[in-house]
């Protein structure tokens, strides 16, 4: 009880932070009387300050919120379905997969009449489901009992061999190089009050369905033997969760791009939080997920100002370390 | 209880359980034994539904290839050989998941849930041990824990595979006596594989020999361990290397 409020606080603030603080500072006290107002819809025209705040940095915020609760729940997802402690959209080629769906939605100038935002989030979700189906199929076909180091192996390679396509389509891009070179790096700059409530949309949906699923993933931890023996429709809890952690994946990669490790990261830090039931773990990785990558965001926007960072690279310099401390834990835990 | 009549079980072109029939009711433990490669893992998970197979499996009289999954594990448990829990949950919570198939979609709704976790947690001995980390259990608590969540699932028949084959005495005679204990009561029965025949005859009411696939026979425990029977299965002298092994070495008090 305590301990969600303090989530909910430590988000609200975060937020706050995040918004007040940029290229041009805005003082907290000042910040919040804005949004205020915003939130009231009172007439702030004229005034700067709050056009910066609630046309430029506040979509911003809360789509780098929402991309980062989604990772992370999808994370925490499929780090209890696969009952391994690696599992991250990044680690099994899933983001690459959504990335190159993205890119070639681009490419062939795939759009859905009225929903700018969904002809690149279809493809990206396609692609997404279709490289967590091709990681497991081979990692099955190599080694039926999908252990934990072939399954990351078999992604390590998808994650290169999307890297190569990618890396082929943006040779042949021309003019449209610079925005397909965004989906290799990852960032939320553009973001609007349109790609946050897509985002809320898939969030809102996916998310819940996840959620629902809280029991089943905790019976997955245990084994995948142990939860048919227990009563778990094995293969339609696999196939719904895979279908909400890619539309999730797809959708967060087609507004924001590649944003690695923070499904990594997040979850093993709730889980010494939270404990690794999935009712709890899913909900704190949420909120941790979005305020982790809302302080990235405002690292990747004021460390070097005026340059701005991708927000992808933040991650994966943090990711990269967790990664190689978690490994490391694992293979101890092992021996 | 358990009537299962014809079932064959194939890996591609390789037939690996060949027609096999045979019926488990309440009181019974039947002991499924065999040499190595003889089908009876594979008998087993063939009547779990965990692998695909031909023939009928009869549990309270409904086909179970009509029974859903959740309907099938309130009447049958089944504890499996190896387990790899992959987080820090804690016995109690191991135990919970159990009653998985008595908790609706939506609703956590369990009233007999919390009686049925402690009651299971007391027969496995771990009572005090609800509060541990799985992780850092010994190969036979963790077996006890999941014994124990099969019991929470409060059904009438177990299925064990090889419940014991890879832990010491101790823990081996506490699994078989928390089984025969839990056996007592009237209605149920329980059919396990087991390697070890000195514990499938002890603790076994009845027996189903296996030979490549094959049933070679079944019944009564003392109907089926026979000389003829055993010597035919294993292929070799099984009752003189018995008798060779069992020495009465113990009965010499002095040592």
């Amino acid at each position: 009880m305590w301990r969600g409020a303090g989530l909910l606080a430590l988000v609200m603030l975060t937020g706050l932070v995040c918004v007040a603080l940029g290229s041009v500072p805005i003082p907290l006290d000042k910040t919040a009387s804005i949004l205020w107002d915003g939130v009231l819809g009172r007439d702030l025209t004229g005034n700067t300050q709050a056009v910066i705040i609630l046309t430029v940095r506040l979509p911003r915020v809360i789509s780098v919120f929402l991309v980062g609760a989604a990772l992370s729940l999808c994370g925490a997802a499929m780090q209890g379905l696969l009952r391994n402690p690696l599992a991250d959209g990044a680690t099994l080629g899933v983001s690459s997969g959504a990335s190159l769906g993205a890119m070639l939605a681009i490419l062939m100038g795939i759009q859905l009449p009225m929903l700018p935002l969904a002809g690149t989030a279809v493809l990206s979700v396609i692609f997404a489901f279709l490289s967590l189906l091709l990681v497991l199929f081979l990692a099955f076909a190599l080694d039926r009992s999908l252990a934990t180091n072939t399954i990351i192996l078999i992604g390590v390679i998808l994650t290169m061999f999307m890297g190569s396509l990618m890396s082929l389509l943006i040779s042949f891009s021309g003019p449209r190089l610079r925005s397909l070179t965004f989906w290799t790096l990852g960032s939320l700059s553009g973001a609007g009050y349109a790609e946050a409530l897509f985002l809320l949309l898939a969030l809102a949906v996916c998310g819940l369905v996840l959620l629902a699923h809280a029991r089943e993933l905790d019976a997955f931890a245990m084994g995948e033997e142990n939860a048919r023996a227990i009563g778990v429709s094995v293969r339609r809890v696999k196939l719904t969760v895979m279908a909400a952690v890619s539309v999730l994946i797809g959708v967060c990669v087609s507004i924001g791009g590649s944003i690695g490790f923070v499904g990594l990261v997040i979850p093993h830090i709730s889980r010494l939080i939270m404990g690794p039931a999935h009712k709890r773990l899913l909900i704190t990785s949420l909120l941790l997920g979005g305020v982790f990558l809302m302080l990235c965001d405002l690292a990747a926007r004021t460390l070097l100002s005026p340059v701005e960072l991708p927000l992808g690279v933040v991650t994966s310099l943090i990711g990269a370390v967790f990664f190689m401390f978690i490994l490391a834990n694992t293979r101890r835990r092992a021996a | 209880m358990l009537r299962v009549e014809g079932v064959s079980v194939s890996y591609r072109d390789f037939e690996a359980v060949h027609d096999i029939s045979f019926e488990v009711s309440g009181g019974q433990w039947l002991m499924l034994a065999g040499p190595n490669g003889a089908g009876k893992s594979t008998l087993l998970k063939a009547i779990a539904k965990v692998l695909r197979y031909q023939g009928k499996v009869y549990l309270d009289g409904m086909d179970t290839a009509r029974l859903k999954t959740k309907e099938m594990a309130r009447r049958m448990g089944v504890l499996h050989q190896h387990h790899t829990p992959g987080y820090p949950y804690t016995v109690e919570q191991l135990v919970g998941l159990g009653r998985y198939a008595h908790q609706s979609f939506l609703s956590h709704a369990d009233p007999d849930g919390r009686r049925m976790v402690d009651e299971a947690l007391a027969l496995c001995g771990l009572s005090g041990l609800r509060r541990q980390n799985v992780l850092t259990l010994s190969g036979g608590e963790l077996q006890r824990a999941f014994l124990a969540q099969v019991f929470a699932q409060g059904t009438r028949l177990l299925l064990l595979d090889e419940p014991a084959s890879h832990l010491d005495l101790a823990y081996q005679r506490l699994i078989f006596d928390t089984v025969r204990d839990w056996l007592q009561t009237p209605g149920r029965a329980v059919m396990s594989v087991v390697h070890d025949l000195q514990l499938a005859r002890r603790y076994g009411t009845h027996a189903l020999f296996m030979k490549q696939g094959r049933s070679v026979a079944f019944g009564a425990r003392d109907s089926v361990f026979t000389r003829k029977n055993l010597q035919a299965v294993w292929d070799m002298k099984v009752g003189d290397w018995f008798i060779w092994l069992n020495e009465p070495w113990l009965m010499d008090k002095k040592g």
